[in-house]
């Protein structure tokens, strides 16, 4: 069986294969301020029959405030206020304004574990699957219906696994990895799919690696994006969860059927660059060096933790942010931002010119601050780069990794983060 | 049901049909005002109800945000014809009802041609060329949600069962 197999047998109960359509358990349900409302009204119409209007279990849902945060308008403010009531009525976590994005803090707090089954109401939950997760993305009314049953239906999916073998060249990091693997299989590659990805160079990455992998599996179709949960994996867990040991039941048997097998080596690869207006569009850096850029959007879930801005930042330097060059860092949580703080990044960026904001999506959903205006052009370490993501539907979004935006930032323009 | 096709491309993502910055609004009335915004500026004012929006292939990629087809909703269109969905678009399409067919020949459609659909046997009639074309048929454990009405109703069953 594969991971994702065994994960969905335990969820529903029952041994089960790809193409099954099963009604599953979940073990944790996240939901934020732009989808939870439209979740909880569907909720209460559920259960407007029911005498006790309960969730099925408060304990296994997460209520997070990131994406207009603070209250940007009057109407995220009545968003967040009726979300805020909910959770306090149900007994349910809720993670204020103040605590970072979805994705970065439900792994750092503890609440991702492998073999889960998690569902949140946000297309990047498959970023779980660093962690040896089976997490993905649903709209709210599906999230409506876990807060009232606990379950949901899916179709088992097929597993599209990654192998990978070499070590990553220097200034070449996991960003650049996977969106080489967007950029050959595209943006329906693995649609309705679990990615799956293995091998020495998946092996030898840290778990906030892991996290920009995972994290993108959605941008190439992806239902999931799962790395086996090893030692690395334990190790993160341990220093959430005192005492945790890992199962090592949660990883795909020798004998599991793939839809599809791909072999990579990395040994050579360069700096990747996604351009407008597809994450699939994507170029080894080379091929759009000296793109001159208005604004470089350092964070977001798929690259806003510590060792991302310490990458961006120590090449940096002490050298400006380039003359008419906007560069916002937004860290992914409050933990790393203060992690940022204690070493000195924050005064550092802040002294090159950048804006340092508080821990939040920002402009990587469109609808905040940052946003860019017609004809302005941005790079960004987020993971969506479509007709008027960041702004302008008149704008230009490219996608790289933090070492290519470091680069970038200091001269204004997009730069091979090796020629720096 | 009858409608005129609105033709869009292959990789139409959520952000297109509906941009991020109006998110705040829970409505789908509200949302129908800033539909397809930012590619076809045209839409909401001109769409009718019952019109069709036909694309190519990944129709939906991108954000889980179900204010996509709320918005499809609130412009009162009567299905989204593609020849391939993305799954969490097709999910919530299917969720709130808004209809959704598969079909293979969405390049033989060309904007404003009228069309005649039948969702139950998948029929499409291209009234405009004369043609028909056949959309793949929801599979029976989706059904049974359509058939109670979307998630909702499916739901309410569900706990009212426990």
């Amino acid at each position: 069986m594969t991971v994702s197999e065994k994960i969905f047998s335990k969820a529903s109960g029952t041994p089960v294969k790809a193409g099954d359509f099963v009604l599953a358990n979940i073990d944790l349900a996240m939901t934020h301020d732009i989808t939870g409302p439209l979740a909880v009204q569907g909720f209460y119409e559920i259960m407007r029959d029911e005498e006790e209007k309960k969730v099925w279990d408060p304990s296994k849902i997460v209520i997070i405030f990131d994406h207009q945060v603070p209250a940007d308008s009057i109407n995220a403010a009545e968003n967040h206020i009726m979300l805020r009531k909910f959770a306090k009525e149900q007994g349910i976590l809720n993670y204020d304004v103040y605590e970072g994005v979805c994705h970065q803090v439900l792994p750092e707090k503890g609440h991702v574990l492998p073999g889960d089954l998690i569902v949140g109401s946000d297309s990047h939950t498959c970023a779980y699957g660093s962690l040896g997760a089976f997490s993905t993305g649903i709209g709210s009314t599906d999230m409506a219906a876990v807060f009232a049953t606990g379950k949901l239906w899916f179709r088992v999916p097929e597993t599209f696994r990654f192998e990978v073998e070499g070590k990553l060249p220097e200034r070449v990091y996991s960003k650049d990895l996977i969106l080489h693997l967007i950029g050959d299989v595209g943006v329906e590659g693995a649609r309705y799919m679990a990615a799956e990805y293995a091998g020495s160079t998946i092996r030898s990455l840290s778990i906030p690696e892991r996290m920009t992998i995972s994290n993108m599996a959605i941008e190439m179709g992806g239902k999931a994006g799962i790395i086996e949960a090893d030692e690395v994996t334990e190790a993160y867990l341990q220093e959430r969860i005192p005492g945790y040991k890992l199962d090592p039941y949660w990883k795909s048997d020798e004998e599991a059927k793939y839809l599809d097998i791909r072999h990579y080596d990395v040994s050579d690869l360069e700096p990747q660059v996604a351009c407008p207006h597809n994450v699939d569009n994507v170029k080894s850096v080379s091929e759009v060096e000296g793109t001159k850029l208005d604004q470089v959007f350092m964070g977001s879930c798929t690259n806003g933790r510590f060792e991302d801005i310490k990458i961006m930042a120590d090449i940096m330097g002490d050298e400006p942010v380039a003359k008419g060059v906007r560069l916002l860092v937004v860290p992914a949580s409050k933990t790393e931002y203060m992690k940022l703080l204690k070493a000195g990044y924050v005064e550092k960026l802040m002294n090159a010119g950048a804006i340092v904001e508080a821990p939040c999506c920002g402009p990587c959903m469109g609808g905040s601050f940052g946003l860019l205006g017609p004809g302005e052009v941005g790079l960004a370490t987020s993971n969506r780069n479509f007709k008027g993501r960041e702004g302008s539907a008149e704008s230009f979004v490219y996608l790289s990794s933090p070492a290519t935006a470091g680069a970038s930032a200091l001269t204004g323009e997009i730069t091979d983060p090796r020629k720096v | 049901m009858e409608g005129r096709a609105w033709k869009f491309g292959d990789d139409v993502d959520t952000d297109a049909v509906i941009p991020g910055r109006y998110l705040i609004f829970n409505t789908p009335g509200e949302l129908a005002k800033y539909t397809f915004e930012g590619v076809r500026p045209d839409f909401a004012k001109k769409v009718h109800e019952n019109d069709i929006v036909v694309a190519g292939s990944n129709f939906g990629c991108g954000s889980s945000r179900e204010h996509a087809p709320l918005a499809l909703k609130g412009s009162k269109v009567s299905c989204v014809i593609a020849k391939s969905f993305a799954r969490i678009f097709f999910r919530n399409a299917i969720n709130i009802g808004v209809p959704v067919l598969e079909c293979p020949n969405t390049d033989r459609i060309d904007d404003g041609d009228e069309l005649e659909v039948d969702l139950s046997t998948g029929d499409i009639q291209n009234i405009t060329k004369g043609e028909t074309y056949q959309a793949t048929p929801l599979p029976d454990f989706v059904r049974e949600i359509v058939d109670e009405g979307g998630l909702i109703e499916y739901a309410r069953k569900l706990v009212s069962e426990r």
